[in-house]
């Protein structure tokens, strides 16, 4: 909200300087954005009678004025056309400056010197539009005499400072200047002036003009109608268009302008109808018919649905209720009898019809914020009282006031021994009466209460009571104190440490950490290969997305981390290693009717300088980490589409339960993510990991007798898996296989077709004694016959 | 005899004196002390002397030994110190070629400064808490005194699954799961997503994290708040920090306020990122409202409780001064690299 402070003045008096002025609004809860002194661009423009009028000798188009600027007369040469002797124009002076930067020297033209230029309303840095009688590009001539040599800002009302205020949605009062004005009252404890609205009458009865009836009271609890006879539409007055000017409107006409100085002053939207355009001198406050149509102040039609209420004539809409007036009824030159409405509608009707409607306009805006109905009236009166002060028209007395749901004041009690309670401070009764009393409410205080104005819709509590205190009090004198009370030790869940851990395993393993967005485009399925009707596509979908690609909250988390290496691969990043702790939502039944399931994983994404078994191996080191190494198991068997089919592997905890999966990412899938390199992924259930991760071990002792390695070669057929090759040396081995490697696996010449060589080497250990040659020499052949027996390997000598 | 001991002396000096590596020092020990060296072999000749002989040439003979081991000990060392000396001036290294570093990764920066704000509200007392991202109306709205038609559940701009089912909009919801579920003294904090349909730009995203806070017990004040706040910012951003508190409007609490703290890029002198005002928005905040209390089952008679939230994208961008909110979703490795 943009409010000029000479038109807050108006109401009370500030004698501060303008930063302090601010800071203390700011402090009292009227938040100030920041303020912009008008004109702060434009120097040393003045006052100045044009004495003399010739011809350049050299120059046609140009011609050499005198021009008395009250302390010299200056020569001018100008190119305008549009002057004559003792016409009062603004002319900046050598040195001066204008909007734009613009910076005017004494120089010549064409030879003959000038010290000065006279200025144009758009070198002032205003449009025309501001300013309809200006002549384009022509010089501005002053509507009076003014002094010579007089500053011009003044005249044109840039001796102002326009500030902007942040309204918060519960105080629809303070987006106008008499709330804003109020608020400063208070704040700064000055009188607050309300304008004054004494205006003559003619006698007449409006009910001889118009009727008004309010069929839906919930969405219109009042409607004032008042009627102006003898309406003479012409431009407004100086001060009048300077005002709307200042605060950011266009001034039109006299009638128009009334309307938005009394929005713009005491924040209600007013409308003019004209009288004569009525149909059966009815309006009627209802529902839209469904699929009735209206076209509006801005030339468009507008097709009306049964939740939107409008202002109807016996047999038509003339107005979308609070949102835009119809042509139909509109003010024109030939009006001449009008009828103003001054009503309040309920907010969020308004709101909803403008958002359907696609039409957002001032009035709308206010309305939406749920006005005060009890400020109706006055609105009514300060228009007729500018009307009469315009002479825009004869005000007809009495009115036409439909007032269905009155809004009564509040009761509030209050507590001071509470609110300072509450507060931490140790403020006086007297001194929170004296404040309640700033901000206009009234207090009783026997009973210790107050009864706030209907203006305040925000109070309800005493809670409500201690703020309105707290602001004016000031924030800042409130004491600083460090919370006493009962002791708490914070504390991380297991779970979160569990998470902690995961981070710190992962960067050490090299990787960074991503973060995607939670929602994607259905599409994602086709792009990860995910076949029609695979769980995977189950998603909770969003009803109002911001478009496609955030409509549906993500079942993997794959996606997310396969953009995000296609990002890196497309910028050329070399060997990019990333992970991510995100968080999938998995519907227990669509459509949804309970909260889905929230399953946090961990992904993580490769590409570059690596191969499957560095995936494998960040995973393992975490798993190790968690103390579980022991139960992990590969399924090479699993069904993940978006995985090389020979390069993929479920994560078995004790031979069964999934605790995600790593594979390299099938080439269909990189192609289409246009990854131009091989690119691994993990995911990891990060539930699960939580279920088995053991952080409480007891220390093992280490063995004092020494190891036995013994290395062992032998040929097994392609098909076979290194990890059923582990599986039979552990179980054949027993407690004294202390560990083993596998060093080589060989294929090529001197190996049969179909097989290849397998060589481990073997670590033996015992807790209690020296290994015999015997012991070690009979594991051994246990572990061959194995290897023969259950995989058909054939021992190399 | 005695002239043989005395020319082996001689000798031997001579040759310890004129050697010049290790290897021919130990040749020049052989040769005299060896046992077949000149020394050894003239001791072996002791058992033909006669008895008044024997001691004062074997006497002679041990002083002739000491004084050889002792010239080759000289030698050796300062031969040794010569090599080692040649070994330091001949091995050269080029110390500017690359190191060899681990290659560890990176935390987002966005975590390293939820990290930070986990660990100081840590050390207050705080626990963490986290609760869904898709709500109930309930938790999301109602709940915390925004009923149906309130102007806030508008400007929120809410991603709906159904009527009833929403994308969180704030971390408040977490806040009530704990007010039911949990008997005072309560102190947490809840960070976590959030989203309001807001469309992408430097400065806005759809999805974004936020990290509330939230105190209930007996007795605490708003000078309390200002308290527990203004630590946190101290501890955030350094003992020289300002705050101020300025009032506010949020449904949940009454008395609210917004938190600024003086610019941390100029230190309140003034410059763009805080638009001249040397201030900076980080958090809003306030007493829990009654209503709030109420509702979740905690009597505002006997209990009372301030309530905080900030933006950690914001905090962030403050932090490091990252200008562009999309770095942080676009995961581009040159980026997360610096943190």
């Amino acid at each position: 909200m943009n409010i000029p402070m000479k038109w807050l003045t108006d109401y009370v008096d500030i004698d501060s300087d303008i930063v302090t002025f601010t800071d203390a609004m700011t402090m009292s809860g009227s938040k100030v954005e920041g303020y912009e002194k008008l004109g702060e661009d434009i120097n040393l423009v003045v006052v100045g009678v044009i004495l003399e009028i010739k011809q350049h000798p050299d120059a046609d188009k140009l011609v050499i004025t005198q021009i008395d600027v009250g302390s010299e007369v200056i020569q001018i040469v100008t190119g305008a056309d549009n002057i004559n002797v003792n016409d009062y124009i603004p002319v900046a002076l050598n040195g001066s400056t204008l909007p734009g930067g613009l910076k005017i020297k004494n120089g010549k033209l064409r030879g003959i010197e000038s010290n000065g230029m006279l200025c144009s309303i758009e070198e002032l840095g205003f449009t025309t539009e501001e300013f309809p009688d200006a002549p384009a590009h022509g010089i501005f001539i002053l509507d009076q005499p003014y002094e010579l040599g007089m500053d011009v800002k003044k005249i044109f009302g840039l001796d102002d400072i326009i500030v902007e205020y942040e309204v918060t949605s519960n105080r629809p009062d303070c987006f106008s200047v008499l709330g804003i004005a109020r608020e400063a009252a208070a704040t700064f404890n000055k009188a607050f002036k309300y304008p004054e609205m004494v205006y003559e009458e003619i006698k007449g009865n409006p009910s001889d003009y118009a009727s008004v009836t309010i069929e839906d009271e919930k969405l219109c609890p009042r409607y004032i109608g008042k009627i102006i006879q003898d309406v003479k539409i012409a431009p407004s007055p100086k001060w009048l268009q300077q005002k709307l000017r200042a605060a950011g409107v266009r001034p039109i006409n006299n009638i128009v302008d009334i309307t938005n100085f009394i929005m713009i002053e005491m924040g209600q939207p007013m409308h003019a109808f004209d009288v004569e355009t009525l149909e059966d001198k009815k309006i009627i406050v209802r529902k839209a018919k469904e699929g009735e149509k209206i076209i509006t102040l801005d030339n468009e039609e507008r097709t009306l649905d049964s939740s939107m209420l409008v202002i109807a004539d016996a047999k038509k809409p003339i107005a979308i209720a609070g949102v835009i007036g119809g042509n139909n009824t509109k003010i024109t030159d030939k009006t001449t009898t009008i009828l103003f409405e001054a009503a309040n509608f309920e907010g969020t009707s308004i709101r909803l019809t403008s958002k359907k409607l696609g039409v957002r306009t001032d009035a709308s805006t206010k309305y939406e914020k749920y006005l005060d109905p009890n400020n109706v009236e006055a609105a009514t009166n300060r228009a007729c009282q500018l009307v009469v002060m315009l002479g825009a028209g004869k005000v007809v007395e009495g009115v036409i006031d439909v007032y269905p749901l009155k809004r009564l004041p509040v009761t509030i009690a209050y507590n001071a021994d509470k609110i300072n309670r509450l507060l931490g401070t140790n403020i006086s009764e007297v001194e929170m009466v004296n404040i309640f009393k700033r901000l206009e409410f009234s207090v009783n205080q026997e009973a210790r209460n107050v009864i706030v104005p209907t203006f305040r819709p925000d109070l309800s509590c005493e809670a409500d009571l201690a703020e309105e205190v707290a602001r004016i009090y000031g924030y800042d004198k409130i004491p600083v104190t460090l919370a006493t009370g009962t002791p708490t030790v914070g504390k991380k869940s297991f779970k979160q440490k569990i998470e902690d851990i995961t981070h710190i395993v992962m960067e050490d393993c090299g990787l960074s950490e991503a973060m995607t967005y939670s929602f994607e485009s259905p599409k994602v399925f086709n792009k990860l290969n995910v076949p029609e009707g695979h769980e995977l596509r189950n998603t909770v979908a969003i009803s109002n997305p911001l478009g496609e690609d955030f409509s549906n909250m993500r079942t993997t988390t794959v996606n997310g981390m396969l953009n995000a290496l296609s990002t890196n691969y497309n910028r050329r990043n070399e060997a990019v290693k990333l992970y991510e702790l995100g968080t999938i939502y998995v519907p227990k039944s669509l459509p949804l009717t309970e909260l889905p399931n929230e399953l946090l994983k961990l992904t993580i994404g490769l590409y570059g300088s690596c191969d499957f078994y560095d995936a494998k191996g960040v995973i393992e080191t975490l798993i190790e980490k968690f103390g579980f190494i022991d139960k992990i198991s590969y399924d090479p068997k699993i069904e993940v589409p978006f995985l090389h089919p020979g390069r993929r592997a479920g994560i078995l905890v004790n031979g069964n339960k999934e605790l995600g999966y790593i594979g390299e990412v099938h080439p269909t899938v990189s192609d289409q993510y246009e990854i131009g390199e091989r690119a691994y992924i993990a995911v990891v259930d990060m539930s699960l990991l939580i279920k088995y991760a053991n952080l409480d071990h007891s220390y093992q002792q280490i063995a004092r007798y020494p190891a036995v390695n013994r290395d062992i070669a032998f040929l097994v057929k392609d098909e076979v898996i290194v990890q059923d090759i582990e599986n039979i040396l552990k179980q054949r081995c027993g407690k004294i296989l202390e560990g083993f490697k596998l060093f080589d696996v060989y294929k090529g010449a001197q190996i049969e077709e179909g097989y290849k060589s397998i060589a481990y080497s073997l670590v033996f250990r015992s807790n209690d004694h020296t290994l015999s040659e015997k012991e070690i020499n009979k594991v051994m052949s246990k572990v061959v016959n194995g290897l023969e027996f259950d995989l058909g390997a054939k021992l190399r000598q | 005899m005695i002239e043989k001991l005395q020319e082996i002396k001689e000798g031997a000096i001579k040759k310890i004196s004129e050697v010049s590596d290790l290897k021919k020092l130990d040749e020049i020990r052989v040769a005299f002390l060896g046992k077949k060296g000149e020394l050894t072999s003239v001791l072996r000749g002791m058992k033909d002397l006669t008895n008044d002989e024997r001691p004062l040439i074997g006497k002679l003979a041990n002083e002739v030994r000491e004084l050889i081991e002792d010239e080759l000990e000289k030698a050796k060392k300062g031969l040794s110190g010569l090599a080692r000396e040649h070994q330091l001036k001949t091995e050269f290294i080029d110390v500017t070629m690359p190191a060899k570093r681990a290659n560890i990764g990176h935390r987002h920066p966005m975590n390293v400064v939820l990290d930070d704000l986990k660990n100081i509200f840590i050390g207050m007392g705080y626990s963490i808490a986290e609760g869904p991202e898709i709500e109930n109306d309930y938790y999301n709205f109602e709940a915390l005194n925004i009923p149906e038609n309130h102007a806030a559940r508008d400007e929120q701009d809410t991603f709906y699954i159904n009527k009833d089912i929403m994308l969180r909009t704030a971390t408040s919801p977490v806040q009530v799961r704990v007010m039911e579920n949990n008997k005072p003294p309560i102190r947490i904090i809840a960070p976590g997503r959030v989203y309001r349909s807001d469309e992408v730009d430097a400065t806005h995203s759809p999805v974004f994290h936020q990290v509330e806070g939230l105190v209930i017990d007996k007795g605490v004040t708003m000078a309390d708040l200002k308290g527990a706040l203004a630590e946190f910012a101290r501890e955030l951003y350094g003992e020289k920090v300002k705050v101020k508190f300025r009032p506010h409007y949020f449904p949940f609490t009454e008395p609210s306020a917004e938190m600024d703290v003086s610019c941390v890029m100029c230190g309140g002198e003034g410059c763009r990122i805080c638009r001249g005002s040397g201030w900076i928005e980080v958090l809003g905040c306030g007493m829990v409202h009654p209503k709030v209390l109420e509702m979740s089952g905690i009597d505002p008679n006997e209990y009372s409780g301030f309530a905080f939230g900030m933006g950690l994208e914001r905090i962030t961008m403050l932090r490091y001064g990252i200008e562009d909110l999309r770095l942080f979703y676009e995961n581009d490795i040159r980026f997360l690299k610096q943190f």
